[in-house]
């Protein structure tokens, strides 16, 4: 039994290690802007959507908000540099103002919006979520109204510009990872998922369900503000419709349920199959609705065939695969079968 | 050690609570009786923050905390189970009983475990507490309460719908933690399992104290069989 689990360990250090390798030497083998384009966004969604998971996905509280957040971090670092000419290379130290402000959103907002029950919780960020793009339109003094807001220039050709982003992407993604990994093993995260489970039994056990939630949730937030930024520096340019795009919010959920919700590889591989894809439809059908089209079946699909995501479902597969022949179970879990289903219904109304 | 005084609650025009006054006293294993729906799960309610008294007061150890919310109610020192056990069924065992630790984790685990070895369970440690049974959750939800040594413990029908050689086995792990000085309050319909583990027992009906003192007393009180009239008080479960 040792065997297997430290087999199973050298094989993911393995695996962990190819993928390192892979996204480290990606754009010196695929040097071409347009493909380093495919990689720099999806890193940059491999970020947001496991920020997203780090709240959402732990807490179980559905954010279709992010955009407020993404869109906040990339007017920013856009208007700082505006306002307080920054130019050349040092844009790059205004992406902590990106992750300041998408926290600074997240708390007042968090305050609100984390006091009610979790289906009242998505409408609440649908809500914000708009009201966020009318004020991207409408303080025109301030964002740019519809023209919205320039980066300033940066003197890279296209490959190396390209290059660049890809690896402060990459790097982003890697401490994101990270964080989540952490969140996942710490009592943190633990709070986290036992809100998940039952939030008002967690209060019962001392957990202070408003703090932990509204700490994820700006840590989230502070994260997605952050790529929002490296996002307007790479597209140079931000208006409403872009920053605060509805499309932005459904694809991170998509991508969480599509790898697995609560995971930390989950998001990840979601990402990095679903916005490449997403991407290459775009580019071949003209026709913006196709990829669109896309999407949402894809979507339908995941919830109703797979809605715990790959992972999970994956590993199932392995481990039955695995245990052939074998108990099907782990023998905790077998041991564990009820005695009498019967008895214990009865038993609940007793 | 833990005091209500005149606790009223209502839920639209039913009174769970009317004028609710009990008294646990430190170390002592308190019961509490009544026929359904006398307001016995209201009071648990009251008490730890899940409801709001609309009149009386709640005391702990001579502070007062009434109508403050559940965690805070837990950090000062109460600690309750649901009469519907409440786990966290996509945790494992031994994350459930690490929802309500504050310490080192290593320190934690090892008391976790320990406290899990008392109830019986420690061989499902690591299973999502979701494919225990029914029995194995109530004592899962015990342990992940006692765990956190609350100062009072408040069990909502420990024995509800368990087989009897579990009710057996719950009685003496109470008897045990009631020897090494903890204070309990339990609401149980099984009589014999109360009458055999309490020191004393308050009787509610209709949210009101009807009858308060030792089980000799409490049990040939005419009150009290009035209470339950229709009921068979020996054997009820
Ligand atoms: N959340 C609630 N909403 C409406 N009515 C409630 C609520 N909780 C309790 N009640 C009512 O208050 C009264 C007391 O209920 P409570 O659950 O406290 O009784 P109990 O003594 O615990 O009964 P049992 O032995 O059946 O568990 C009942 O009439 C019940 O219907
Ligand atoms: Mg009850």
């Amino acid at each position: 039994m040792m065997g297997t689990v430290t087999r199973q360990r050298i094989a993911a250090a393995l695996a962990l290690a190819v993928l390192a390798g892979a996204a480290v030497t990606f754009p010196l083998v695929f040097s071409s802007p347009a493909t380093t384009n495919y990689g720099v966004y999806a890193l940059i969604f491999v970020t947001a959507v496991s920020a997203w998971n780090v709240f959402s996905g732990f807490s179980g509280y559905i954010s279709l908000g992010q955009a407020v957040f993404f869109g906040s971090g990339a007017y920013a670092v856009g208007i700082a540099a505006r306002d307080w000419h920054v130019s050349g290379v040092a844009v790059f130290g205004l992406l902590p103002l990106g992750a300041a402000v998408g926290a600074a959103i997240a708390v007042p907002f968090g305050l609100v919006a984390l006091r009610v029950r979790r289906h009242t919780f998505i409408v609440i960020t649908i809500a914000v979520f708009f009201i966020f793009q009318l004020m991207a339109y409408n303080l025109s003094s301030f964002t740019g109204g519809s023209v919205g807001v320039s980066a300033p220039f940066l003197p890279w050709t296209a490959t190396t510009f390209n290059e660049r982003f890809y690896y402060i992407a990459l790097a982003c993604a890697v401490v994101m990872i990270v964080i989540a990994a952490g969140v996942r093993r710490s009592r943190f995260g633990l709070q986290l998922r036992a809100i998940r489970d039952d939030e008002d039994r967690a209060r019962g056990l001392g957990v202070h369900a408003m703090r932990v939630k509204l700490a994820a949730f700006a840590l989230s937030a502070a994260v997605t503000g952050l790529v929002g930024g490296v996002w307007f520096l790479y597209l140079t340019q931000v208006q409403p419709p872009s920053g605060f795009d509805p499309l932005f919010d459904l694809s991170v959920v998509l991508m969480a349920f599509f790898g697995g919700v609560g995971t930390i590889s989950g998001p990840v591989l979601g990402a990095l199959i679903i916005e490449p894809a997403q991407l290459y439809l775009t580019a071949t059908y003209t026709n913006g609705y196709i990829s669109e089209i896309m999407l949402g079946a894809l979507f339908l699909a995941v919830v109703l065939f797979m809605p715990r995501g790959i992972i999970p479902t994956a590993g199932e597969w392995i481990t039955r695969l695995r245990t052939r022949g074998r108990p099907a179970v782990p023998a905790a879990a077998a041991a564990a079968a009820p005695q009498s289903a019967g008895k214990a219904a009865a038993g609940d109304t007793a | 050690m833990l005091r209500t005084e005149g606790v009223r609650k209502s839920y639209g025009g039913v009174r769970a609570l009317d004028e609710c006054t009990i008294e646990v006293g430190e170390g002592t294993v308190a019961g509490l009786i009544g026929p359904n729906g006398s307001g016995k799960t209201t009071l648990f309610n009251v008490i730890t923050g899940y409801a709001k008294a609309e009149a009386g007061n709640v005391y702990l150890a001579g502070t007062k905390i009434t109508n403050i919310a559940p965690d805070k109610v837990f950090t000062l020192g109460i600690g309750r189970t649901f009469q519907l056990t409440r786990i966290f069924p996509t945790l494992t065992v031994m994350e459930n009983m690490l929802v309500a630790s504050r310490h080192a984790r290593a320190a934690d685990r090892k008391r976790a475990m320990a406290q899990l070895e008392f109830v019986g369970i420690a061989g499902h440690h690591a299973a999502l507490a979701g494919t225990l049974s029914y029995g194995q959750r109530k004592l899962l939800e015990l342990a992940y309460v006692l765990v956190a040594d609350p100062a009072v413990m408040l069990l909502d029908e420990p024995a509800g719908g368990v087989n009897p050689s579990l009710v057996n086995y719950i009685a003496d792990r109470i008897r045990e933690l009631h020897a090494a000085g903890k204070t309990f309050l339990i609401v149980e319909h099984n009589m014999e399992f109360v009458m055999g583990l309490c020191d004393r027992i308050t009787v509610l009906d209709s949210g009101t104290v009807v009858a308060a003192g030792p089980p000799d007393i409490v049990r040939t009180d005419r009150r009290v069989l009035d209470a339950y009239l229709g009921e068979d008080v020996e054997d009820s479960t």
